[in-house]
Protein backbone atom coordinates (compact mmCIF):
# COMPACT_ATOMS: atom_id res chain seq x y z
CA UNK A 1 0.00 0.00 0.00
CA UNK A 2 1.23 3.48 -0.81
CA UNK A 3 2.21 5.36 2.35
CA UNK A 4 1.85 9.03 3.15
CA UNK A 5 5.10 10.99 2.83
CA UNK A 6 6.50 12.91 5.79
CA UNK A 7 8.89 15.49 4.39
CA UNK A 8 11.35 17.86 6.05
CA UNK A 9 11.51 21.18 4.22
CA UNK A 10 14.84 22.99 4.47
CA UNK A 11 15.29 26.65 3.58
CA UNK A 12 18.59 28.01 2.33
CA UNK A 13 19.51 31.63 2.91
CA UNK A 14 23.00 33.09 2.38
CA UNK A 15 24.41 29.58 2.11
CA UNK A 16 23.12 28.47 5.50
CA UNK A 17 20.07 26.63 6.65
CA UNK A 18 17.37 28.88 8.14
CA UNK A 19 13.84 28.70 9.46
CA UNK A 20 11.40 31.55 8.98
CA UNK A 21 8.18 32.64 10.66
CA UNK A 22 5.44 33.80 8.32
CA UNK A 23 8.20 33.98 5.68
CA UNK A 24 10.13 36.54 7.77
CA UNK A 25 12.90 36.65 10.36
CA UNK A 26 15.09 33.80 9.04
CA UNK A 27 16.83 32.15 11.99
CA UNK A 28 20.08 30.30 11.31
CA UNK A 29 19.71 26.63 12.20
CA UNK A 30 22.83 25.04 10.72
CA UNK A 31 24.66 23.72 7.73
CA UNK A 32 22.55 22.28 4.88
CA UNK A 33 24.88 19.36 4.07
CA UNK A 34 25.04 18.37 7.71
CA UNK A 35 21.23 18.43 7.90
CA UNK A 36 21.00 16.17 4.83
CA UNK A 37 23.38 13.72 6.51
CA UNK A 38 21.20 13.60 9.62
CA UNK A 39 18.03 13.05 7.58
CA UNK A 40 19.83 10.24 5.73
CA UNK A 41 20.49 8.53 9.04
CA UNK A 42 16.91 9.06 10.14
CA UNK A 43 15.69 7.70 6.79
CA UNK A 44 13.28 10.48 6.02
CA UNK A 45 10.75 9.84 3.26
CA UNK A 46 11.84 12.70 1.03
CA UNK A 47 13.56 16.04 1.38
CA UNK A 48 12.54 19.46 0.07
CA UNK A 49 15.21 22.13 -0.23
CA UNK A 50 14.25 25.69 -1.14
CA UNK A 51 16.75 28.46 -1.82
CA UNK A 52 14.75 31.48 -0.63
CA UNK A 53 17.27 34.01 -2.02
CA UNK A 54 17.51 32.99 -5.67
CA UNK A 55 14.19 34.32 -7.01
CA UNK A 56 14.26 37.52 -4.94
CA UNK A 57 17.85 38.25 -5.96
CA UNK A 58 17.06 37.25 -9.58
CA UNK A 59 19.99 34.85 -9.70
CA UNK A 60 20.30 31.36 -11.19
CA UNK A 61 20.08 28.33 -8.94
CA UNK A 62 23.36 27.60 -7.13
CA UNK A 63 24.30 24.47 -9.09
CA UNK A 64 27.43 23.80 -7.07
CA UNK A 65 25.42 23.63 -3.85
CA UNK A 66 22.67 21.54 -5.46
CA UNK A 67 25.28 19.05 -6.72
CA UNK A 68 26.69 18.73 -3.21
CA UNK A 69 23.23 18.25 -1.69
CA UNK A 70 22.23 15.70 -4.30
CA UNK A 71 25.43 13.70 -3.93
CA UNK A 72 24.91 13.51 -0.17
CA UNK A 73 21.16 12.84 -0.25
CA UNK A 74 20.11 9.18 -0.05
CA UNK A 75 16.41 9.95 -0.24
CA UNK A 76 14.38 11.60 -2.99
CA UNK A 77 15.20 15.28 -3.20
CA UNK A 78 13.08 18.16 -4.45
CA UNK A 79 14.90 21.41 -5.17
CA UNK A 80 13.26 24.83 -5.55
CA UNK A 81 14.49 28.40 -5.89
CA UNK A 82 15.31 30.58 -8.87
CA UNK A 83 14.24 28.13 -11.57
CA UNK A 84 12.73 29.96 -14.54
CA UNK A 85 13.46 27.73 -17.55
CA UNK A 86 13.13 24.08 -18.58
CA UNK A 87 16.87 24.05 -19.34
CA UNK A 88 17.68 24.94 -15.73
CA UNK A 89 15.32 22.20 -14.54
CA UNK A 90 17.10 19.65 -16.79
CA UNK A 91 20.47 20.70 -15.49
CA UNK A 92 19.26 20.25 -11.89
CA UNK A 93 17.84 16.79 -12.63
CA UNK A 94 21.18 15.82 -14.19
CA UNK A 95 22.88 16.72 -10.92
CA UNK A 96 20.95 13.89 -9.26
CA UNK A 97 17.79 15.60 -8.03
CA UNK A 98 14.42 13.81 -8.37
CA UNK A 99 12.08 16.79 -8.53
CA UNK A 100 12.30 20.48 -9.32
CA UNK A 101 9.84 22.97 -7.88
CA UNK A 102 8.80 26.34 -9.20
CA UNK A 103 6.58 29.01 -7.71
CA UNK A 104 7.01 32.60 -8.96
CA UNK A 105 7.99 31.43 -12.43
CA UNK A 106 4.81 29.31 -12.67
CA UNK A 107 2.66 32.29 -11.68
CA UNK A 108 4.36 34.47 -14.29
CA UNK A 109 4.15 31.77 -16.97
CA UNK A 110 2.20 28.55 -16.28
CA UNK A 111 3.39 27.31 -19.69
CA UNK A 112 6.79 26.75 -18.08
CA UNK A 113 5.35 23.68 -16.34
CA UNK A 114 4.52 22.05 -19.67
CA UNK A 115 7.99 22.77 -21.04
CA UNK A 116 9.54 21.36 -17.87
CA UNK A 117 7.35 18.26 -18.16
CA UNK A 118 8.60 17.70 -21.71
CA UNK A 119 12.21 18.13 -20.61
CA UNK A 120 12.30 16.18 -17.34
CA UNK A 121 9.02 14.24 -17.21
CA UNK A 122 5.88 15.38 -15.49
CA UNK A 123 6.58 13.25 -12.42
CA UNK A 124 9.51 15.53 -11.60
CA UNK A 125 7.68 18.85 -11.98
CA UNK A 126 6.48 20.38 -8.71
CA UNK A 127 4.51 23.61 -8.37
CA UNK A 128 4.58 25.35 -5.00
CA UNK A 129 1.59 27.55 -4.22
CA UNK A 130 2.24 30.00 -1.38
CA UNK A 131 -1.13 31.11 0.00
CA UNK A 132 -2.13 33.82 2.47
CA UNK A 133 -5.45 34.47 4.08
CA UNK A 134 -6.74 37.81 2.89
CA UNK A 135 -7.30 40.48 5.50
CA UNK A 136 -9.71 43.41 5.44
CA UNK A 137 -13.39 44.05 5.59
CA UNK A 138 -14.44 42.15 2.47
CA UNK A 139 -11.94 39.29 2.61
CA UNK A 140 -14.44 36.80 4.09
CA UNK A 141 -11.84 34.17 4.80
CA UNK A 142 -10.65 33.99 1.22
CA UNK A 143 -7.05 33.44 0.17
CA UNK A 144 -4.56 34.92 -2.25
CA UNK A 145 -1.52 33.41 -3.96
CA UNK A 146 1.80 35.12 -3.21
CA UNK A 147 5.34 34.89 -4.57
CA UNK A 148 8.79 36.36 -3.87
CA UNK A 149 8.77 35.23 -0.24
CA UNK A 150 5.24 36.59 0.24
CA UNK A 151 6.22 40.11 -0.84
CA UNK A 152 4.14 39.99 -4.02
CA UNK A 153 0.42 39.14 -3.94
CA UNK A 154 -1.52 37.99 -7.02
CA UNK A 155 -5.22 38.07 -7.78
CA UNK A 156 -5.43 34.29 -7.91
CA UNK A 157 -7.67 31.94 -5.99
CA UNK A 158 -5.54 29.02 -4.68
CA UNK A 159 -7.86 26.08 -5.41
CA UNK A 160 -8.56 27.09 -9.01
CA UNK A 161 -4.92 28.08 -9.49
CA UNK A 162 -3.65 24.72 -8.22
CA UNK A 163 -5.93 23.01 -10.71
CA UNK A 164 -4.63 25.27 -13.47
CA UNK A 165 -1.03 24.35 -12.60
CA UNK A 166 -1.98 20.69 -12.76
CA UNK A 167 -3.48 21.19 -16.23
CA UNK A 168 -0.33 23.07 -17.27
CA UNK A 169 1.93 20.11 -16.48
CA UNK A 170 2.69 19.94 -12.75
CA UNK A 171 3.13 16.40 -11.40
CA UNK A 172 2.75 17.49 -7.79
CA UNK A 173 1.35 20.51 -6.00
CA UNK A 174 2.83 21.82 -2.76
CA UNK A 175 0.34 23.95 -0.84
CA UNK A 176 2.23 26.24 1.51
CA UNK A 177 0.53 28.43 4.10
CA UNK A 178 2.29 31.75 4.66
CA UNK A 179 0.28 32.63 7.78
CA UNK A 180 1.12 29.35 9.45
CA UNK A 181 4.80 29.20 8.45
CA UNK A 182 6.91 28.67 11.58
CA UNK A 183 3.91 29.09 13.91
CA UNK A 184 3.79 25.39 14.82
CA UNK A 185 0.06 25.53 15.60
CA UNK A 186 -1.20 23.05 13.03
CA UNK A 187 -1.89 22.87 9.29
CA UNK A 188 -4.68 24.68 7.47
CA UNK A 189 -6.68 21.49 7.13
CA UNK A 190 -9.81 23.06 5.67
CA UNK A 191 -7.89 24.46 2.70
CA UNK A 192 -5.82 21.29 2.29
CA UNK A 193 -8.98 19.17 2.10
CA UNK A 194 -10.47 21.48 -0.48
CA UNK A 195 -7.35 21.41 -2.69
CA UNK A 196 -6.99 17.61 -2.32
CA UNK A 197 -10.53 17.09 -3.59
CA UNK A 198 -9.79 19.16 -6.72
CA UNK A 199 -6.52 17.54 -7.77
CA UNK A 200 -5.54 14.42 -9.74
CA UNK A 201 -1.83 14.82 -9.01
CA UNK A 202 -0.21 14.16 -5.62
CA UNK A 203 -0.49 16.92 -3.04
CA UNK A 204 1.97 17.96 -0.35
CA UNK A 205 0.93 20.35 2.38
CA UNK A 206 3.43 22.62 4.12
CA UNK A 207 3.13 25.22 6.85
CA UNK A 208 2.09 25.02 10.48
CA UNK A 209 3.06 21.60 11.80
CA UNK A 210 4.17 21.83 15.43
CA UNK A 211 3.89 18.20 16.44
CA UNK A 212 3.44 14.74 15.00
CA UNK A 213 -0.19 15.04 16.10
CA UNK A 214 -0.60 17.88 13.62
CA UNK A 215 0.81 15.61 10.91
CA UNK A 216 -1.61 12.86 11.96
CA UNK A 217 -4.53 15.26 11.82
CA UNK A 218 -3.65 16.37 8.30
CA UNK A 219 -3.30 12.79 7.05
CA UNK A 220 -6.50 11.82 8.85
CA UNK A 221 -8.31 14.53 6.87
CA UNK A 222 -6.59 14.13 3.49
CA UNK A 223 -5.43 10.47 3.32
CA UNK A 224 -2.27 9.51 1.42
CA UNK A 225 -0.61 12.86 0.73
CA UNK A 226 2.70 14.47 1.59
CA UNK A 227 2.98 16.24 4.95
CA UNK A 228 5.92 18.64 4.90
CA UNK A 229 7.30 20.66 7.78
CA UNK A 230 10.22 22.93 8.59
CA UNK A 231 10.16 23.97 12.25
CA UNK A 232 8.89 20.59 13.46
CA UNK A 233 12.04 18.87 12.18
CA UNK A 234 14.63 21.51 13.10
CA UNK A 235 13.42 22.76 16.51
CA UNK A 236 12.84 21.08 19.83
CA UNK A 237 10.80 22.44 22.73
CA UNK A 238 9.03 25.73 23.36
CA UNK A 239 12.25 27.76 23.21
CA UNK A 240 12.98 26.50 19.72
CA UNK A 241 16.34 24.99 20.48
CA UNK A 242 17.86 23.82 17.23
CA UNK A 243 17.77 20.05 17.02
CA UNK A 244 17.35 18.19 13.75
CA UNK A 245 14.82 15.43 14.38
CA UNK A 246 12.49 13.07 12.53
CA UNK A 247 10.08 10.34 13.68
CA UNK A 248 11.43 6.80 13.99
CA UNK A 249 10.12 4.22 11.49
CA UNK A 250 7.91 2.81 14.23
CA UNK A 251 6.48 6.24 15.16
CA UNK A 252 5.86 6.93 11.50
CA UNK A 253 4.12 3.60 10.92
CA UNK A 254 1.87 4.06 13.97
CA UNK A 255 1.07 7.63 13.01
CA UNK A 256 0.20 6.80 9.41
CA UNK A 257 -1.81 3.72 10.31
CA UNK A 258 -3.95 5.61 12.83
CA UNK A 259 -4.40 8.56 10.47
CA UNK A 260 -5.48 6.40 7.53
CA UNK A 261 -7.94 4.52 9.74
CA UNK A 262 -9.63 7.75 10.69
CA UNK A 263 -9.47 8.93 7.06
CA UNK A 264 -11.30 5.83 5.88
CA UNK A 265 -14.03 6.39 8.46
CA UNK A 266 -14.83 9.83 7.08
CA UNK B 1 33.28 -3.88 -11.70
CA UNK B 2 29.82 -2.41 -12.09
CA UNK B 3 29.31 -0.02 -14.98
CA UNK B 4 26.46 2.45 -14.88
CA UNK B 5 25.37 3.12 -18.43
CA UNK B 6 25.49 6.89 -18.81
CA UNK B 7 23.57 7.67 -21.99
CA UNK B 8 22.44 11.09 -20.77
CA UNK B 9 19.42 10.02 -18.75
CA UNK B 10 19.06 9.37 -15.07
CA UNK B 11 20.67 9.88 -11.76
CA UNK B 12 24.18 8.44 -12.26
CA UNK B 13 25.63 10.29 -9.28
CA UNK B 14 23.15 8.74 -6.85
CA UNK B 15 24.31 5.24 -7.87
CA UNK B 16 27.96 6.21 -7.61
CA UNK B 17 27.36 7.50 -4.09
CA UNK B 18 25.42 4.41 -3.06
CA UNK B 19 28.00 1.93 -4.44
CA UNK B 20 30.83 3.89 -2.84
CA UNK B 21 29.11 3.55 0.53
CA UNK B 22 28.64 -0.16 -0.10
CA UNK B 23 32.32 -0.52 -0.95
CA UNK B 24 31.44 -1.76 -4.43
CA UNK B 25 33.67 -0.80 -7.35
CA UNK B 26 31.51 1.15 -9.81
CA UNK B 27 32.12 3.59 -12.60
CA UNK B 28 30.10 5.39 -15.21
CA UNK B 29 30.42 4.34 -18.84
CA UNK B 30 29.81 6.89 -21.58
CA UNK B 31 31.04 4.89 -24.57
CA UNK B 32 31.10 1.30 -25.80
CA UNK B 33 34.78 0.75 -24.99
CA UNK B 34 34.21 1.88 -21.39
CA UNK B 35 31.52 -0.76 -21.01
CA UNK B 36 33.68 -3.72 -21.89
CA UNK B 37 35.28 -4.02 -18.41
CA UNK B 38 31.89 -4.45 -16.74
CA UNK B 39 30.93 -7.62 -14.92
CA UNK B 40 27.60 -6.01 -13.96
CA UNK B 41 25.56 -3.33 -15.72
CA UNK B 42 23.17 -0.75 -14.35
CA UNK B 43 20.76 0.77 -16.87
CA UNK B 44 19.20 3.86 -15.28
CA UNK B 45 16.46 6.03 -16.76
CA UNK B 46 14.00 8.77 -16.00
CA UNK B 47 11.51 10.75 -18.03
CA UNK B 48 9.77 9.63 -21.20
CA UNK B 49 10.24 6.18 -22.78
CA UNK B 50 10.94 7.31 -26.37
CA UNK B 51 13.38 9.96 -25.21
CA UNK B 52 15.33 7.36 -23.22
CA UNK B 53 15.37 4.84 -26.11
CA UNK B 54 16.47 7.55 -28.55
CA UNK B 55 19.32 8.68 -26.32
CA UNK B 56 20.47 5.11 -25.71
CA UNK B 57 20.54 4.48 -29.47
CA UNK B 58 22.43 7.73 -30.07
CA UNK B 59 24.98 6.95 -27.35
CA UNK B 60 26.55 4.31 -29.58
CA UNK B 61 26.56 1.83 -26.70
CA UNK B 62 23.56 -0.20 -27.86
CA UNK B 63 25.42 -2.88 -29.93
CA UNK B 64 27.96 -3.41 -27.15
CA UNK B 65 25.14 -3.71 -24.58
CA UNK B 66 23.27 -6.23 -26.73
CA UNK B 67 26.44 -8.26 -27.12
CA UNK B 68 27.28 -8.20 -23.42
CA UNK B 69 23.78 -8.93 -22.14
CA UNK B 70 22.53 -11.35 -24.81
CA UNK B 71 25.74 -13.17 -25.75
CA UNK B 72 28.06 -12.89 -22.74
CA UNK B 73 25.14 -12.94 -20.28
CA UNK B 74 26.50 -10.11 -18.13
CA UNK B 75 23.98 -9.43 -15.35
CA UNK B 76 22.05 -6.19 -15.88
CA UNK B 77 19.72 -4.18 -13.66
CA UNK B 78 17.36 -1.70 -15.31
CA UNK B 79 15.97 0.98 -13.04
CA UNK B 80 12.76 3.02 -13.40
CA UNK B 81 12.53 3.86 -17.13
CA UNK B 82 15.63 1.68 -17.49
CA UNK B 83 13.45 -1.22 -16.33
CA UNK B 84 10.66 -0.24 -18.72
CA UNK B 85 13.18 -0.26 -21.58
CA UNK B 86 13.68 -4.00 -21.03
CA UNK B 87 10.14 -4.54 -22.38
CA UNK B 88 9.07 -4.91 -26.00
CA UNK B 89 7.43 -1.50 -26.03
CA UNK B 90 5.49 1.09 -24.10
CA UNK B 91 2.08 2.68 -24.31
CA UNK B 92 3.88 5.92 -23.49
CA UNK B 93 5.78 5.97 -26.76
CA UNK B 94 6.12 4.49 -30.23
CA UNK B 95 9.67 3.15 -30.28
CA UNK B 96 10.35 -0.52 -29.61
CA UNK B 97 12.05 -1.40 -26.34
CA UNK B 98 15.08 -3.64 -25.89
CA UNK B 99 12.83 -6.71 -25.72
CA UNK B 100 15.04 -8.49 -23.18
CA UNK B 101 12.12 -9.32 -20.89
CA UNK B 102 8.92 -9.98 -22.85
CA UNK B 103 6.23 -7.57 -21.79
CA UNK B 104 4.66 -4.20 -22.39
CA UNK B 105 4.71 -0.97 -20.44
CA UNK B 106 1.22 0.32 -19.69
CA UNK B 107 -0.25 3.42 -18.05
CA UNK B 108 -2.01 3.44 -14.69
CA UNK B 109 -4.35 5.96 -16.31
CA UNK B 110 -5.81 3.25 -18.55
CA UNK B 111 -6.19 0.57 -15.87
CA UNK B 112 -9.76 0.44 -14.50
CA UNK B 113 -8.61 -0.08 -10.90
CA UNK B 114 -5.85 2.54 -10.92
CA UNK B 115 -7.07 5.31 -13.19
CA UNK B 116 -8.88 7.27 -10.47
CA UNK B 117 -5.88 7.40 -8.16
CA UNK B 118 -3.53 10.39 -7.99
CA UNK B 119 -0.99 10.29 -10.81
CA UNK B 120 2.00 9.84 -10.79
CA UNK B 121 2.30 7.00 -8.30
CA UNK B 122 4.63 8.87 -5.93
CA UNK B 123 6.06 7.79 -2.61
CA UNK B 124 6.96 4.75 -0.53
CA UNK B 125 5.15 1.53 -1.28
CA UNK B 126 5.44 -2.02 0.05
CA UNK B 127 6.82 -4.80 -2.11
CA UNK B 128 5.38 -8.27 -2.28
CA UNK B 129 8.49 -10.29 -3.08
CA UNK B 130 8.91 -13.78 -4.44
CA UNK B 131 10.24 -15.80 -1.48
CA UNK B 132 13.80 -17.04 -1.84
CA UNK B 133 14.64 -14.85 -4.82
CA UNK B 134 18.33 -13.95 -4.87
CA UNK B 135 17.68 -10.22 -5.27
CA UNK B 136 15.98 -10.24 -1.87
CA UNK B 137 18.62 -11.98 0.24
CA UNK B 138 18.72 -10.52 3.78
CA UNK B 139 15.62 -8.42 3.17
CA UNK B 140 13.75 -7.24 6.24
CA UNK B 141 10.06 -8.02 6.54
CA UNK B 142 7.84 -5.38 4.90
CA UNK B 143 10.41 -4.02 2.44
CA UNK B 144 9.41 -0.64 1.11
CA UNK B 145 10.77 1.37 -1.79
CA UNK B 146 10.36 4.81 -3.32
CA UNK B 147 8.32 5.03 -6.53
CA UNK B 148 7.84 7.91 -8.95
CA UNK B 149 6.11 6.90 -12.20
CA UNK B 150 2.86 6.77 -14.18
CA UNK B 151 3.65 3.75 -16.38
CA UNK B 152 4.36 0.20 -15.25
CA UNK B 153 5.79 -3.03 -16.64
CA UNK B 154 3.31 -5.77 -17.51
CA UNK B 155 5.31 -8.98 -17.99
CA UNK B 156 4.00 -11.51 -20.54
CA UNK B 157 5.23 -14.43 -18.47
CA UNK B 158 4.45 -13.93 -14.79
CA UNK B 159 7.31 -16.33 -13.97
CA UNK B 160 9.56 -13.38 -14.83
CA UNK B 161 8.02 -11.31 -12.01
CA UNK B 162 10.06 -11.14 -8.79
CA UNK B 163 7.96 -8.59 -6.92
CA UNK B 164 4.72 -6.68 -7.18
CA UNK B 165 3.39 -3.56 -5.51
CA UNK B 166 -0.17 -2.38 -5.19
CA UNK B 167 -1.47 0.86 -6.61
CA UNK B 168 -5.12 0.25 -7.37
CA UNK B 169 -4.02 -3.13 -8.63
CA UNK B 170 -0.94 -5.31 -8.13
CA UNK B 171 1.55 -4.39 -10.84
CA UNK B 172 4.90 -6.00 -11.70
CA UNK B 173 7.48 -3.78 -10.03
CA UNK B 174 10.52 -6.08 -10.20
CA UNK B 175 11.20 -8.43 -13.09
CA UNK B 176 13.93 -11.01 -13.22
CA UNK B 177 14.64 -13.30 -16.16
CA UNK B 178 17.87 -15.21 -15.72
CA UNK B 179 20.63 -12.59 -15.52
CA UNK B 180 18.34 -9.73 -16.62
CA UNK B 181 16.63 -7.76 -13.85
CA UNK B 182 14.58 -4.60 -13.68
CA UNK B 183 13.10 -2.57 -10.85
CA UNK B 184 10.51 0.16 -11.24
CA UNK B 185 11.25 1.71 -7.86
CA UNK B 186 14.40 3.65 -6.98
CA UNK B 187 16.81 1.55 -4.88
CA UNK B 188 19.34 4.41 -5.02
CA UNK B 189 16.85 6.54 -3.05
CA UNK B 190 15.29 3.90 -0.83
CA UNK B 191 17.59 4.01 2.19
CA UNK B 192 18.73 0.66 3.61
CA UNK B 193 16.10 -1.27 1.67
CA UNK B 194 17.55 -0.04 -1.62
CA UNK B 195 21.14 -0.46 -0.43
CA UNK B 196 20.45 -4.12 0.31
CA UNK B 197 18.97 -4.69 -3.14
CA UNK B 198 21.94 -3.05 -4.89
CA UNK B 199 24.34 -5.04 -2.71
CA UNK B 200 22.51 -8.23 -3.62
CA UNK B 201 22.75 -7.37 -7.30
CA UNK B 202 26.48 -6.63 -6.94
CA UNK B 203 26.99 -10.04 -5.29
CA UNK B 204 24.85 -12.11 -7.66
Amino acid sequence: MLRPRIIPCLLIHKGGLVKTQQFKAPKYVGDPINAVKIFNEKESDELMVVDIDATVNKVEPNYALIAKLAAECRMPLCYGGGVTTAEQASRIIDLGVEKVSVSAAAVADPGLLGRMATAIGRQSVVAVVDVRRKTGLFAKGSYEVCTHNAKTAHKLEPVAFARQLQEAGAGEIVLNSIDRDGEMKGYDIALATQVRAELKVPLTVLGGAGSLNDVGELLGACGVIGAAAGSLFVFKGQYRAVLINYPTPQQKDDLCRAALRSFQKT
Amino acid sequence: MICIVDYGVGNIQAFMTMFKRLGVDARRARAADELSVATRLILPGVGAFDQAMTLLDRSGMRPQLDEMVLQQQVPVLGICVGMQMLANGSDEGELPGLGWVPGRVRGFATHPQSRDLPMPHMGWNDLVVKPGHKLFTNFEPEPRFYFLHSFYFDADDKNDVAATAEYGHHFDCIVSKGHIHGVQCHPEKSHHFGAQLLKNFAEL
